[in-house]
């Protein structure tokens, strides 16, 4: 009745001894050794981060540096592999895509900030060596070079006090606007820091040299305000605010279109194409899709979980859970699942099947928590 | 005097008699978490042991309880319905899943003790 894995085979992340010495409970994911949670419990650091800052190590994602070309031959040869508009990014401006197939899947999706003199992206753990495999060969015909930063953690104080928190320590990176980035620095150690998270809450993303990813770590869980959360965590809080998850929600079968990220791809770019699956996605984009990716609702207790099938009220499946667990701010069940587009709007009463039992469940609006972004500031 | 006996799956099971209660350990609900809610059987059900019994869901996942002996269901902790989170609070006593008859009482030599619980949990 465990799930605890062994982690000593397990890569780590710079930050492993502080998350043993927090009393962590380590288990793997995506190759690395990470805490689901710490002695607060999920419950806890869920409803901390919403309520004020919660700090997670977010190391195992793969840091990338695009260069050795002019910034616009860099963005060129980005959106002859993702269907967002890059050549129109500003520096300091950080933008949510995804590579595609040529049959309009999903790679994996990926932050894109255009950081002056590089492009720095950021993709999924799980599929780092795959996504860099891809992108090398296809970013070299164009003459840009991609660069793994392994020596760089990768942390995520998220929260609506993080703000607060961040002008403290970094002044100035309360200036920064949602989706943006820029180099700052703590007790002197230089920091790449952009306003954007993963839980739907405000909050930052602070890219930090490995050896001393322990010290500005520590000097952030000093703050009254910080308290430690876990894997466990991000994904009940990513899940509340309809965020998707590579693998789960989103993989080489599912298109971009029937999972509601649209909003990611420009008008210019929707129209000219000239990404990978572009004619599929145009498609899609005109005629619709015969399904959707929808949130969900549980009528009573009991969580509907990944793989659980949706079926009408006459009992035909049409769809299939790809998300699903307890959200403790929505105080109650909630997932995510692909539906017949029929069957996707508000509302639509379905019955989800898991473990031989019938479980009533509706569709609602995402986010099922409203996002707490800062998106006033302008850059 | 009731007998406290344990699982290798960490589930607990005190009998007086013919009948028993079954829980989950303090070791078990600190490893699952969070409990949010609890899958009983019904009234009637007969179990198996080491058969699907109960279902744990925590925030983030659900897990398998299963029965430590043969026997059939005789009650439900109610009090799970509304307050799940007994099963981390008081795995031993509030937070019992649910109540049994044994139908071969034997099998109740093949479980630990407290004493060989705790070895095999390493306290």
């Amino acid at each position: 009745m465990t799930d605890t894995a062994n982690p000593t085979s397990l890569r780590t992340t710079p930050l492993d001894a502080l998350h043993r010495e927090l009393g962590g409970r380590m288990v793997e994911f995506a190759g690395y050794a990470l805490p689901v949670q710490y002695p607060a419990g999920i419950m806890k650091e869920h409803l901390h981060t919403r309520a004020a800052a919660g700090l997670f190590d977010v190391s195992h994602m793969g840091q990338l540096r695009l260069d050795g070309a002019p910034q616009e031959i860099i963005a060129a040869a980005l959106e002859s592999i993702v269907p967002g508009a890059v050549t129109t990014l500003k520096p300091g401006r950080q933008r949510y895509s995804m590579l595609t197939t040529e049959e309009g899947g999903i790679i994996d999706d990926l932050m894109i900030t255009n950081a002056g003199d590089h492009f720095y992206v950021v993709v999924n753990g799980a599929t780092k060596a795959g996504d860099i495999a891809h992108m090398r060969p296809l970013l070299a015909k164009h003459g840009v070079t991609l660069t793994e930063l392994t020596d760089r953690a990768l942390i995520a104080l998220q929260g609506p006090a993080a703000v607060t928190v961040m002008a403290r320590l970094a002044p100035g990176t309360e200036e920064l606007a949602f989706m943006s980035g820029g180099a700052f620095a703590i007790d002197g150690v230089p920091l790449w820091v952009s306003r954007s998270g993963y839980t739907g809450e405000d909050g930052y993303e602070i890219s930090i040299p490995a050896d001393k990813a322990q010290a500005i770590t520590r000097r952030l869980l000093a703050e009254s305000e910080v308290e430690p959360a876990g894997l466990g965590a991000r994904d009940s809080l990513r899940l509340e605010a309809g965020l998707c998850l590579y693998g789960h929600d989103i993989d080489t079968t599912t298109s971009p279109i029937e999972a509601g990220l649209i909003w990611s791809i420009a008008k210019r770019r929707r129209e000219e194409g000239g990404f990978p699956g572009a004619a599929i996605l145009q498609k899609q984009i005109a005629e619709g899709t015969s399904r959707q990716l929808a949130g969900f609702k549980v009528e009573g207790r009991a969580p509907v979980r990944e793989g659980a099938t949706l079926h009408s009220a006459d009992g035909t499946e049409i769809g299939k859970v790809t998300s699903g667990g307890f959200g403790p701010s929505f105080d109650g069940p909630v997932g995510m699942g692909y539906v017949a587009s029929a069957f996707a709007a508000a509302g639509t009463s379905l019955i989800a099947r898991q473990r031989g039992k019938d479980i009533p469940v509706s569709i609602i609006a995402m986010p099922a928590v409203p996002h707490g972004y800062d998106k006033v500031k302008k850059a | 005097m009731a007998t406290l006996k344990f699982s290798k799956d960490h589930e607990w099971i005190s009998v007086e008699g013919t009948t028993a209660r079954v829980g989950i350990t303090h070791f078990a609900q600190e490893q699952l978490g969070d409990v949010v809610f609890v899958d009983l059987p019904a009234v009637g059900t007969a179990l198996t042991e080491g058969g699907d019994a109960a279902v744990v869901e925590s925030v983030k996942a659900a897990s398998d309880v299963y029965a430590p002996v043969d026997g059939e269901v005789t009650a439900a902790n109610a009090d799970l319905a509304d307050t799940p989170d007994l099963v981390n609070t008081d795995p031993m006593g509030k937070g019992w899943f649910f109540e049994m008859t044994l139908s071969n009482p034997a099998q109740l030599d093949g479980l630990m003790d407290e004493a060989q619980y705790k070895a095999m949990i390493g306290e």
